[in-house]
C-alpha cells in the first residue's frame, strides 16, 4: 500500500469525527420532556384520538388531513372513533384546549428536533409574544 | 452444457411462471400494507356542519346605487380586512387587499369613454375576486394551490401555495396580492380565529368560506346592509336570481369569457 501511514492516520481522523455524536454524549442521558396539560385538557382526559400514544405519534397525519378536507372538500366536522364531535381547526379546536404551547407543543418538537412551521400561519392560542 | 431448443423453452417457461406467481403474491402484500396504513384513522366521519350555507354557483349582486361615497364603502372593507387579518402595509408596493375601492374607468375600462356619466365617473365600485366560472388563476397555479370548490368559490389552498405569483400575472381583475413582506407586524387587531399568511404566499378574497360554513353571510355582504345580495346563481328561485331577474347589471371583462359571479347594478 501506498502512502501507508497517511491513509491510516486519515482513516482514523475519519471514523473519530463521524462518530463524535456517539461518543461525545455518551455520559450524558437526555431525559425526553414532561409535556405540561392545560387544566381543560386534563378534565376532557381523552384527545381527538382516544388514544394518547397515537396521539402523539400520528397528530400530524391527522392533521393533514385535516386541513385537507377542510380547505379542500369544505368539511368542518370531525366524528372521531370516541363519537365525539369536533370542529376540524388546529387554532379553535387544538389549540384551544392545548393552549400552553410553550408547555406542550414546543418540548417534545425541540426534543425530536423538528421545526413545524404551523405557527407561520395559524395563532397560537392565546397569542405568544416573542 | 449443452441444450437444445426444447430444454431451453421449459426452462424459460417455469422461469416466467414462477416470476408472475412471485409478483403477483408481492403485489398483494404491498397493496394490502397500504390499505391498512397508520395515517388515516378508522371509522371516523369527516363532513360539512348541519348550518352550512350551501350552493351550486355562489355570486354576488352589488347595488351601487345604494353605495354613493367612500364612506359607505369603508366599513364593508374594514370588515373583510378585520376578520381575515389582513395587513395594512405602509409600503403602498407592499398592499394587501381582498376588496377595495376603485373608478369606474379603472373597474370597467372597456365601457368607459369620455361622456360618461357624471355619477358613474365618480362613483366608487366595490371591487373583489370575481369567483370566475372560468378561473384563469386555476389553470396557471402550478401546485393546484389555487383551486374552485364545488360551490364555485375560488379558493386558495395557502400549504400549498410557493408564491411564484403566475395567478397574479392569470387574473384580469387584480384580485390577488403577493406577500413580500411578513404581514404580522402590520396587522392591527388580530382575529385569532382566522389564521394570518406569511411571507412569499399570494392571497385573495376567499368568499368567506369560513362563514358560509357556520350558516353565516360573507362578511361584506353583512356589513352592506342590503346592498350587496349573495346566494345561489345556479338556484332560479334564490334571492340573487331575482335581483338579477329586476335589474340590469353588468359584470366585469365579460369579453374574457371568465365568467364573473359578481354583478353590478349601475
Amino acid at each position: 500500500m501506498f502512502n501507508k501511514k497517511l491513509v491510516i492516520a486519515g482513516l482514523i481522523i475519519f471514523v473519530g469525527i463521524i462518530t463524535f455524536p456517539f461518543w461525545f454524549n455518551q455520559a450524558k442521558v437526555i431525559a425526553p420532556p414532561e409535556v405540561k396539560l392545560t387544566e381543560r385538557a386534563k378534565e376532557a382526559k381523552e384527545c381527538v384520538l382516544p388514544d394518547k400514544l397515537k396521539m402523539r405519534g400520528e397528530h400530524m397525519q391527522l392533521l393533514d388531513v385535516w386541513r385537507g378536507t377542510v380547505v379542500r372538500e369544505g368539511n368542518r366536522k370531525y366524528v372521531g372513533t370516541n363519537g365525539k364531535e369536533y370542529e376540524m381547526s388546529l387554532s379553535n379546536t387544538c389549540l384551544d384546549c392545548h393552549s400552553n404551547k410553550a408547555d406542550f407543543c414546543d418540548k417534545c418538537h425541540e426534543y425530536a428536533s423538528v421545526d413545524p412551521y404551523c405557527w407561520d400561519c395559524h395563532i397560537d392560542n392565546p397569542k405568544e409574544t416573542k | 452444457m449443452k441444450r437444445n431448443r426444447r430444454e431451453f423453452l421449459k426452462l424459460a417457461g417455469i422461469t416466467a411462471a414462477s416470476a408472475s406467481v412471485i409478483g403477483v403474491t408481492s403485489g398483494l402484500t404491498i397493496a394490502e400494507a397500504s390499505g391498512s396504513g397508520a395515517a388515516k384513522p378508522d371509522t371516523t366521519i369527516l363532513a360539512k356542519n348541519k348550518k352550512a350555507l350551501t350552493a351550486k354557483r355562489w355570486g354576488m349582486v352589488i347595488d351601487t346605487r345604494k353605495l354613493q361615497t367612500a364612506s359607505d364603502i369603508e366599513p364593508l372593507i374594514a370588515a373583510c380586512h378585520k376578520i381575515h387579518n389582513v395587513p395594512e402595509m405602509t409600503n403602498k408596493n407592499h398592499e394587501i387587499k381582498w376588496v377595495w375601492e376603485e373608478e369606474f374607468k379603472h373597474v370597467f375600462a372597456e365601457q368607459e369613454h369620455e361622456l360618461v356619466n357624471e355619477r358613474l365617473r365618480h362613483l366608487p365600485f366595490l371591487v373583489l375576486c370575481n369567483h370566475c366560472k372560468n378561473p384563469p388563476c386555476v389553470k396557471a397555479c402550478p401546485t393546484q394551490a389555487t383551486f374552485q370548490t364545488k360551490e364555485g368559490i375560488v379558493m386558495m389552498d395557502f400549504h400549498r401555495c410557493i408564491g411564484c405569483r403566475f395567478c397574479m400575472a392569470a387574473c384580469p381583475y387584480g384580485s390577488r396580492s403577493f406577500n413580500f413582506k411578513d404581514p404580522r407586524p402590520f396587522i392591527k387587531e388580530t382575529n385569532k380565529e382566522f389564521p394570518t399568511r406569511m411571507k412569499g404566499v399570494v392571497e385573495k378574497c376567499n368568499f368567506c368560506a369560513e362563514r358560509l360554513a357556520v350558516g353565516k353571510q360573507p362578511a361584506c355582504v353583512e356589513a352592506s346592509e342590503g346592498a350587496i345580495v349573495f346566494g345561489d346563481l345556479d338556484d332560479s328561485q334564490s334571492e340573487v336570481r331575482k335581483v338579477l331577474n329586476d335589474n340590469y347589471t353588468i359584470r366585469r371583462k365579460p369579453a374574457l369569457g371568465t365568467g364573473a359571479s359578481i354583478y353590478y347594478i349601475v
